[in-house]
């Protein structure tokens, strides 16, 4: 039985956005099934109650001080944007 | 013996008795470059012109000046996801071709500090998601012992140009075995350091919670060397320990008596070269004869290693590779009328096939309904897989097992089949899993190519990690093997 | 049919730290744009972030004036979405373990008081600031917002009226500004609400599909939109329809919410743990010493007004609701000022100047010194009330001392009774009609010459006075 489906697999490129052709999709969705049915195998073990390491380190309460530091300048952080207007970045219009 | 395979020792030497300059083993950097690279390919750009100028400048304060940085006037490669300033870092990636850094990696701050010479950036697979170096947006590199084979991966150039003697070492970096699993391909010696010894803060993410950046060098003693420079705390990065680092070189005493070796079932279990599994027995009875002693151990849980480091691993860079949409640096698409299609045609022409695998299975993973059923479950079983380790370490000073379960695999062979190419990460990524600290040193050569010998450590334990691997390196001669190109 | 509305309120509130929660740049407003940027607010590769004490500990501060249990683990969290403001395509907030749960805050309306729930209050990042191009054909994008750190105070639905929005906006306010996390300016956008408003048939328990409202740039804005969409959809109910799940966006040229977007499912962020950060333990010796930083809040000090001052009710909730007010009012009563009349030139002419100027009580001239001793000159006679409005008008609009411009411009108030005398007499001499309609009891003829009395001493006789000894001078004609 498939575990991924077309849909889903169009689904996720979305969110993650990128564009997929149909036999992308199809190829897609072949691999991520294998790879999601190959960590299936994670459900043969019994996990309940068992905590999740986000971190592997004991390390916590890592601060810094409020204490104001050089920034870029304003050329330096634009340097690499693809395209600038007025100091700031410009993007394609915002369509929904 | 030409200058590059040289120790940082001898080298040191000459140096100081002005038997060489650093420009003459600049020049010899790049003259070796000149005469391989086409064969190995392990170059993403080169950065000659500074190169050249430090060195003179390096030459010309030499006189009079006592106080010397360790790695001073050494030639270093460091792999393309590490930050340097004002030169090209694109990490393999087409959507990073034109980035130019505007600050330093934290560990390239203290590589300058410690006055070693870069010369270039090394060719990896694409936001080191690979195990091959074929998943280069740019190029394959090639095995130095035969270029029909893979270099390993992802630190495949870092790798590859130390065995090459371009530089005499390199800087790697290790998310589910990517320093350790080249270096054995490549015969060199690669350590992966205890989760959060060093920086990275300039380390372009991959797994947050797994990436740790090593060094590639010839042999343990350079390999103590280049990690005594990169360790230690920095308060850039809040993963990283404030713990105190050791002089790593006071720890080669080539003394391992009474050493208690684990050496885990599954990691000679079937699916390992017959090959690789007698270099790690020979390996053993080496060290036995060291006056070691080993037993059969079983880290029960390694079975699951590879399927809960593909969903975590994955689920982090579906977020870590987020940033890579064309607005503020990288490639972007020429659509300039709507944003959506510029963010999905610029991130689509910019990664490769792996990268979007990787990044729509995490994006998967992480969604709505699957979240608890796959991230969540993978971090439940990586708790296990850490005690495992712990288990087993505090009964043991070490674990000893293959770096890989083969050696390097044929370019092309596996490209097409990413289940199998993940597969063969199965002996190091529990490692990463545990975040302790391990290494690999050749230990032989199986049909002309090199076999690795993985050495597993307690957290923050380098020194016996580095003090059994020097141990073993120093009464064989594997290291002493050179690829002939 | 009888609906009942329900509101919640999603605040987010930027902290006053000098700089970004995550990296060292300046939080100040107002720079040329992307000039307090860096690699790390930027999201350029490979760069980590490092969570500001200073964040933490106002975002805790103000989780416990809002009456919150400080979680004793917190952490930070993914929230994954692509937008030109989001440098990392990813926000850096909480998830499941917010700093702060289960608060309250006390209103009044209409002389009756209501507990509104806390559900939450999280950290986060802010994001940059986008200018859309005239035919929104492009966008530009500032990050000097970009980590500014924000809090987000999230409601119960407990709120039923617009009124009590309103109320529960002002209070949030005053507590933030008494704590003084937050300059809470929502022109410079350090204080943001939305609001989610649904409506239910009376007696239902189940909540009705929410409204979301956007762009609510003043509390009064806050109080228009619910009320013009709690119409909207009682209209949209009452005729049979059904209401979508949708964000509006309050226009308040032409007063009216409009649909912005329809909500499709809901949004899928795919938060998980941020690697980059680790956890952050809260113990108990951490929480006092941060609560012992949170001054007296407005429903103490209210309190205290009311019984320590003699203050009405309404006198001291007024005063309070500002912490510049109240400070105001206190620093007042350091020089003297009787309670009662220093509350009612603050409720009376100071308020009403600064409603007419759209000002706050810090950006006048006006010093509490200055009204102090303009009441003090009162109290002693040297000025009338009358003369007292003009003074003030100088020291609110240019400052300056009292005593001086009485002086300067001689209105100190004539007290002297035969000087006064002399003045009536004159006026009476001339107005022997009044003096008349007086004794034919028309009492009003009195006003008319204290008036003329008043006139004649250009405003500086004695009220008191004059009345006093006009009578006394009626008697004798």
């Amino acid at each position: 039985m498939a575990r991924i489906t077309k849909d889903q697999v169009k689904h996720v490129a979305h969110l993650a956005r990128l564009s997929v052709s149909e036999e992308e999709v199809e190829q897609f969705t072949e691999q991520l099934d294998a790879i999601i049915g190959f960590a299936e195998q994670l459900n043969e073990l019994d996990t309940e109650g068992i905590e999740p390491t986000t971190h592997v380190l004991d390390v916590k309460n890592v601060l810094r001080d409020d204490v104001v530091k050089q920034s870029l300048k304003r050329e330096d952080a634009l340097k690499n944007a693809p395209e600038e207007q007025d100091g700031q970045v410009k993007v394609p219009s915002i369509l929904e | 013996m030409s200058l590059l395979e040289q120790s940082v020792q001898a080298l040191h030497k000459q140096l100081r008795e002005k038997e060489i300059t650093v420009s003459e083993l600049v020049d010899a950097s790049y003259k070796r470059i000149g005469e391989v690279e086409d064969k190995v390919k392990a170059f993403i750009s080169l950065d000659e012109e500074n190169a050249r100028n430090y060195a003179k400048q390096l030459d010309e304060a030499l006189v009079g000046k006592e106080e010397k940085g360790l790695l001073y006037g050494l030639p270093i490669g460091i792999k393309d996801n590490i930050i340097t300033k004002g030169l090209k870092t694109t990490c393999a990636s087409k959507l990073l071709g034109n980035f130019e850094p505007v600050h330093d990696a934290t560990v390239m701050g203290k590589i300058r500090s410690s006055e070693a010479v870069m010369i270039g950036k090394l060719n990896m697979d694409e936001f080191a998601m690979g195990s091959s170096t074929e998943n280069s947006g740019f190029f394959r590199t090639r095995n130095p012992w035969d270029i029909d084979y893979v270099p390993g991966g992802s630190s495949g150039g870092s790798a590859a140009s130390v065995a090459a003697g371009e530089v005499l070492f390199s800087l790697g970096s290790d998310t589910g075995g990517s320093i350790r699993q080249p270096a054995s391909y490549c015969g060199v010696v690669g350590l992966k350091p205890t989760y959060g010894r060093v920086s990275r803060f300039g380390l372009v993410a991959f797994a947050s919670s797994l990436d740790q950046i090593g060094p590639i060098t010839r042999s343990v003693e350079d390999n103590a060397y280049l990690m005594q420079v990169i360790s230690g705390y920095d308060n850039m990065d809040s993963t990283s320990a404030n713990v105190d680092v050791p002089d790593y070189l006071s720890s080669l005493t080539g003394d391992v008596t009474g050493l208690k070796i684990a050496v885990p079932k599954e990691y000679l279990a079937e699916g390992v070269n017959e090959d690789v599994k007698n270099k790690t027995l020979e390996a053993l009875k080496v060290l036995e004869g060291l006056g070691a002693t080993w037993e059969e151990v079983s880290l029960p849980h390694s079975k699951y290693a590879v399927a809960t480091y593909y969903l975590l691993a994955s689920s982090e860079a579906s977020a870590n590779l987020a940033r890579f949409d064309g607005v503020r640096y990288g490639v972007r698409s020429d659509n300039d009328t709507n944003l959506i299609e510029m963010y999905k045609e610029s991130r689509s022409a910019g990664f490769g096939d792996e990268v979007k695998r990787r990044i729509m299975l995490g994006t998967f993973a992480l969604s709505s309904g699957y979240y608890d059923a796959y991230y969540k479950k993978a971090q439940q079983v990586r708790t296990l897989i850490k005690k495992d380790f712990d288990d087993v370490l505090a009964d043991f000073d070490v674990i000893i097992g293959p770096t890989a379960p083969t050696t390097a695999f044929k370019i092309g062979e596996k490209v097409d089949d990413p289940l199998t190419m993940y597969a063969n990460d199965i002996l190091t990524i529990p490692v990463n899993l545990a975040g302790v600290p391990a290494i690999s040193v050749p230990c032989g050569l199986s049909n002309g190519l090199p076999v690795g010998l993985q050495i597993i450590g307690k957290h923050f334990d380098e020194s016996t990690v580095y003090r059994v691997a020097h141990s073993f390196e120093q009464s064989t001669d594997h290291h002493k093997a050179k690829p002939q190109l | 049919m009888n609906f009942e509305t329900v509101v919640g309120l999603e605040v987010h509130v930027e902290l006053k730290t000098k700089t970004k929660i995550f990296c060292g740049c300046s939080t100040e407003f107002g720079a040329p744009p992307n000039s307090h940027t860096c690699p790390i607010c930027l999201g350029h590769p490979g760069v980590l972030p490092v969570l500001n004490k200073q964040a933490v500990e106002y975002g805790m501060k103000a989780a416990m004036a809002l009456n919150c249990e400080i979680a004793p683990i917190t952490k930070f969290d993914r929230k994954n979405y692509f937008y030109p403001d989001s440098p990392k395509a990813y926000q850096i907030s909480q998830f499941d373990k917010p700093i702060g749960e289960h608060g309250w805050i006390d209103i009044e309306v209409n002389g009756e008081k209501k507990r509104i729930g806390i559900t939450r209050i999280h950290l986060e990042e802010d994001a940059g600031k986008l200018t859309h191009s005239e035919y929104g054909d492009y966008s530009l994008v500032d990050f000097n917002r970009v980590g500014t750190p924000l809090i987000e105070i999230v409601s119960e639905p407990d709120i039923r009226t617009p009124e009590e929005a309103y109320a529960y906006l002002e209070k949030l306010k005053a507590i933030l500004q008494y704590t003084e996390v937050s300059d809470c300016k929502m022109e410079e956008g350090s204080l943001r609400c939305d609001a989610n408003i649904s409506l239910r048939p009376v007696g239902q328990e189940e909540f009705g599909t929410k409204t979301e409202i956007k762009n609510l740039n003043s509390f009064a804005h806050v109080r228009s939109g619910l009320a013009y969409e709690e119409v909207r959809q009682a209209e949209v109910l009452t005729d049979g329809g059904e209401i979508q799940q949708e964000t509006r966006r309050w226009d308040d040229a032409n007063k009216k919410t409009i649909l912005m977007r329809v909500k499709e499912g809901s949004d899928d962020y795919r938060y998980f743990p941020d690697p980059d950060l680790v956890d952050f333990h809260i113990d108990e010796d951490w929480k006092e010493r941060v609560r012992a930083t949170i001054p007296e809040l407005p429903d103490a000090r209210k309190a205290r007004y009311e019984s320590e001052l003699g203050l009405s009710s309404y006198d001291a909730e007024v005063i309070t609701q500002s912490k510049a007010m109240a400070e105001f009012f206190e620093t007042g009563l350091s020089y003297d000022a009787p309670a009662k009349q220093l509350a009612n030139w603050l409720m009376g002419e100071v308020n009403a100047y600064l409603k007419t100027a759209d000002k706050e009580i810090g950006d006048v001239p006006l010093t509490p010194e200055a009204l102090a001793k303009m009441i003090g000159l009162i109290e002693k006679g040297t000025i009338s009330s009358k003369i007292a409005k003009q003074v003030f008008k100088d020291l609110i609009e240019k400052g300056g001392d009292p005593e001086k411009i009485v002086k300067d411009k001689g209105l100190v108030q004539i007290s002297d009774e035969g000087e006064i005398r002399t003045m009536i007499i004159g006026i009476l001499d001339q107005n022997q009609p009044s003096i008349d309609d007086y004794k034919a009891g028309k009492e009003k003829a009195i006003g008319f010459l204290v008036g003329q009395v008043m006139k004649a001493s250009r405003g500086k006789a004695n009220p008191q006075l004059v009345n006093k000894i006009l009578l006394e001078e009626i008697k004798t004609r």
